[in-house]
């Protein structure tokens, strides 16, 4: 059984040049759940990960499991699994030989190789050379390499790009079901709708910066400020709300009014005899708020 | 030690999962035993109609030698391809994970690729001394297999081919780029080696520093070569010695690229 090990981020900075890729980062990863580690490309998450795993070095700060670097860990892959991208595998050798190098040079058991190949359904296609693999096959392989030694932590970046809808249902149930046991895994993503469905909690960056860590509901709570009205007499509605002094859209499926709540803007109506035909507060999804709060510090 | 045991362990099967190192076998094996049969049944010819242009004591070593004065390119590119592939197909990655000891790995690569290069010069050797004991016995000449002189001779070489693939494994550190290392390997060992080699003969203090060219160390090693045929006066070092230079050239050449290439950041 794994036991909990918390991730932790200390004050990590990583200046490429005088490009300044991760700015003063700090936040932990709790065991038992799905952290969704999220932000647009180009925001650092991968050097930041890259840094947790000992494969790039900070310029500042440390990233460590339960307090210990990862190039102390007495045991690296039966710490920490790690699948960063898609493409790390020769071409010319077969799944089950790419594993068993690795196997070797961390002492696992050699079984191990047939046992994280079956974990991820690639049991059938062991001994085909990856030149031959799909996309989705070498994200699988990807996973079947940071399983490999059955750690307590996983780190995955972007495993879901190239996969098809089954495979991210699959993928999904997978991860949920490795946290379930108690392990820690985070998850890189530059779509919050890819992990929204199985993430616990996010942690969010741009440009290299924390932005917002919390719940996935917290994410909710960034309200929008905006009304969605129609009516059948759509020239008097905007007649009423320009002297009401409201700024809107007229839109095919009615008009959106800024910086409104829905209780004034049927007053306003009511005032003016207006019938509505529709009337709601517009609410922000998920999304929304991810684009918004990513959006504060200048997309790219 | 023991994690380095385990750490060559796993750099050898890296070589071995691949068909690079068959591929590359397979025509140094042709190409040695090509050059070595060719040379064999010209001076056996020439030599039957006009009388000998080489002494047989001389003939047997020179032709045997060709295995790593024309092979040993063979063990360089190997070394050079797989520990360059690592940066090329990304897999330093992988690796680094398993091994986050670094340094542990590019003393592995260079231990367990070393091993190979002998393997390699088992092959080459095996080529050139089929080829032309076969061809010497054809034309009635001395083989010379029972003489220890000879064998003594084919252990160097092997040793020689050994030396030759770990050198390889330092261009690949410090030249991390597939591309630049293959032409800098073809153009060195094909090209401009022996022109340097060549034209440090024409002076005693050139041929001095001359002497410690990989290729002149390695022939000081191996103890013989078509190139003391050409120019028997040449400066060499000690067999021993040449051992030594080529060494000392795969160990500087990957103390190098560890500090400019293996230890930065892999992204």
């Amino acid at each position: 059984m794994p036991d909990g090990v918390t991730i932790e981020f200390t004050n990590v900075t990583k200046r490429f040049g005088s490009v300044e890729a991760v700015s003063d980062l700090s936040f932990t990863v709790e065991p038992g759940q799905i952290t969704g580690f999220l932000g647009p490309n180009g925001a650092g998450k991968t050097t930041t990960l890259r840094m947790l795993l000992g494969l790039v070095t900070p310029t500042s700060g440390t990233a460590t499991f339960g307090g210990v670097a990862y190039r102390d860990l007495p045991s690296p892959l039966g710490t920490v699994g790690a699948a960063l991208e898609a493409a790390s595998f020769h071409p010319g050798r077969t799944a089950a030989d790419h594993l068993r190098i690795y196997a070797q040079a961390a002492a696992l058991p050699r079984a191990r190789v047939a046992v994280v190949l079956e974990q991820v359904g690639l049991e059938g296609y062991a001994n085909r050379r990856v030149a031959g693999y799909s996309l989705g096959m070498r994200q699988r392989l990807g996973l079947a390499y940071a399983l490999l030694g059955d750690p307590s932590v996983l780190v995955l970046d972007e495993p879901i790009n190239g996969l098809d809808p089954e495979g991210i249902r699959w993928i999904r149930l997978f991860l949920r079901q490795l946290a379930a046991e108690g392990r820690t895994v985070l998850v890189s993503s530059h779509l919050l709708s890819e992990v929204q469905q199985s993430v616990d909690e996010v942690v969010i960056i741009a440009h290299g910066k924390l932005i917002h860590r919390g719940t996935l509901a917290s994410l909710d709570m960034v309200d929008s400020k905006q009304v969605i009205v129609d009516s059948p007499n759509r020239d008097g509605l905007g007649w009423a709300l320009q002297a009401a002094g409201y700024a809107f859209r007229s839109l095919r499926g009615g008009v959106i009014v800024d910086n409104a709540e829905a209780t004034e803007i049927g007053r306003i109506a009511f005032a003016a005899g207006i019938a509505l035909s529709s009337l709601s507060q517009k609410h922000a999804g998920l999304e929304d708020s991810f684009l918004a709060l990513v959006g504060e510090e200048g997309a790219l | 030690m023991k994690s380095l045991g385990r750490a060559v362990h796993a750099e050898f099967t890296k070589v071995t999962t691949t068909r690079l190192w068959w591929i590359l076998a397979l025509i140094m094996v042709i190409y040695v035993a090509l050059v070595a049969g060719g040379l064999t049944a010209i001076l056996g010819t020439v030599g039957s109609s006009r009388g000998p242009v080489i002494s047989s004591a001389e003939r047997a070593p020179l032709i045997y030698s060709f295995g790593s004065s024309i092979g040993y390119v063979f063990p360089v590119l190997l070394g050079a391809l797989v520990t360059t592939a690592e940066f090329r197909l990304k897999t330093l990655t992988p690796t680094f994970l398993a091994t986050p000891k670094r340094g542990r790995i590019l003393v592995a690569k260079l231990v367990a690729l070393t091993v190979f290069g002998a393997f390699f010069g088992v092959l080459a050797m095996a080529a050139s001394v089929g080829a032309g004991s076969g061809l010497m016995a054809a034309f009635g000449q001395d083989a010379q297999l029972g003489s220890s002189a000879i064998w003594a001779l084919i252990g160097r070489a092997i040793l020689a081919m050994a030396l030759w693939c770990a050198v390889g494994v330092g261009l690949g550190v410090l030249v991390p780029s597939q591309v630049a290392a293959i032409v800098i390997v073809l153009a060195f060992t094909q090209f401009v080696e022996p022109i340097l080699r060549f034209a440090s003969g024409l002076t005693d203090w050139s041929a001095q520093v001359g002497k410690f060219l990989p290729g002149s160390a390695s022939d000081a090693l191996v103890g013989s070569s078509f190139y003391s045929l050409s120019a028997p006066s040449l400066v060499a070092l000690d067999w021993w010695q040449g051992a030594l230079v080529l060494l000392a050239y795969a160990v500087v050449a990957a103390v190098l690229g560890y500090f400019t290439s293996w230890r930065r950041d892999v992204t």
